[in-house]
């Protein structure tokens, strides 16, 4: 399976990756869980995912927030989309965080909050 | 004057009044282009945060459940329930196109059709909130897709929001104003050497005359 690029109609997978007791949830809905633990870890894996032809990741905000460095890369990229969720511990306010940085981008000031 | 080294020359004239057409539409293009994009992104911002709220809210009762279910069953015994899903997720991505700017649609298919059949365990073992924490996972995973829809799309308008801006401003407050500059410094410079030449035509013309007033006096005392 070919990364989403330029694909239009190839199917994709969905991937979750987390701490297990915040993500195992999600194998239950047919979606692709990959426990980590530790940041090298996770943006080694992370990479590997994208190149597996993943066009959605799900990452829980701990872990977000410590390969921030990684996401980053992929943020200008059509695909894969990298969605932050709140673990186990509840939401962090990153993933709202995101969504402001991205109106202070076009915008050039936060008109939202 | 500005920096700008041009040659004052009417061929130069013209081809710089071209450039400032084209600056100038390419300006308006570009601003229309950004407002429109603007709309577009803050429909989808908007739709994003909400959809956030939702799914933040959704997660964290899903987590409530799990955190019971965790607490009465054996850590083991949530591993094997979980281990082997019934369900599966595939996901059909499209493209849609907002102003030159790709951005994702996600379609899910699931494996079977039953939206319910997601318990990949038998209830003797588990606890019923194990139950309930999957079905609000369920619940919560279409609108997690859109979430990530709308946030991979809000990500990407704000990129090209940011970039259309920069354009839009380099036009305004450079391009424009250079090219202005330059076609008046040619205008005021071939207008200028235009009134010298007058001038100079104007003195040689007066000092021919002089010079034929010369001649002709000459001649005249020369007769006389």
């Amino acid at each position: 399976m070919s990364s989403g690029k330029g694909c239009v109609n190839c199917m994709d997978k969905i991937g979750v990756l987390g701490d297990y007791d915040s993500i195992c949830g999600y194998s239950v809905l047919g979606l692709d869980i990959f426990p980590v633990v530790e940041a090298g870890e996770a943006a080694a894996t992370l990479r590997k995912l994208v190149v597996g032809g993943y066009a959605i990741l799900y990452i829980t905000e701990e872990l977000f927030q410590q390969i921030q460095s990684t996401v980053d890369r992929y943020k200008d990229d059509y695909l894969p989309a990298i969605i932050p969720i709140p673990g186990q511990g509840g939401s962090l306010g990153i993933g709202m965080g995101l969504v402001n940085q991205s109106v202070e981008r076009a915008v050039g000031s936060d008109i939202l909050s | 004057m500005d920096a700008m080294q041009v040659n004052p020359t009417r061929m130069e004239l013209t081809r710089l009044k071209k450039r400032l057409v084209t600056a100038l539409r390419g300006h308006k293009l570009l601003k229309d282009k950004r407002d429109e994009l603007m709309r577009q992104f803050l429909e989808i911002v908007r739709e994003n945060k909400a959809l956030r709220q939702k799914v933040e809210q959704g997660i964290e009762e899903a987590n409530r459940y799990f955190i019971v279910a965790r607490s009465v069953m054996q850590k083991e015994a949530l591993s094997v329930a979980l281990m082997a899903p019934k369900q599966q997720v595939k996901l059909e991505v499209g493209k849609k196109n907002v102003m030159s700017v790709d951005i994702p649609r996600f379609t899910a298919k699931t494996r079977t059709d039953d939206p319910n059949d997601i318990y990949s365990y038998g209830y003797a073992f588990t606890s019923g909130d194990l139950d309930g924490a999957v079905r609000a996972l369920a619940q919560v995973l279409p609108d997690m897709l859109r979430l990530a829809e709308s946030e991979k799309s809000a990500q990407l308008l704000a990129a090209e929001i940011e970039k259309t801006r920069r354009r839009v401003n380099a036009l305004e407050h450079v391009m424009i104003p250079e090219l202005q500059d330059s076609i008046r410094y040619i205008t005021m410079k071939l207008d200028e050497n235009e009134r010298s030449n007058l001038t100079r035509l104007m003195k040689v013309k007066d000092m021919m005359i002089a010079q034929k007033i010369r001649e002709d006096q000459a001649r005249s005392e020369a007769a006389g």
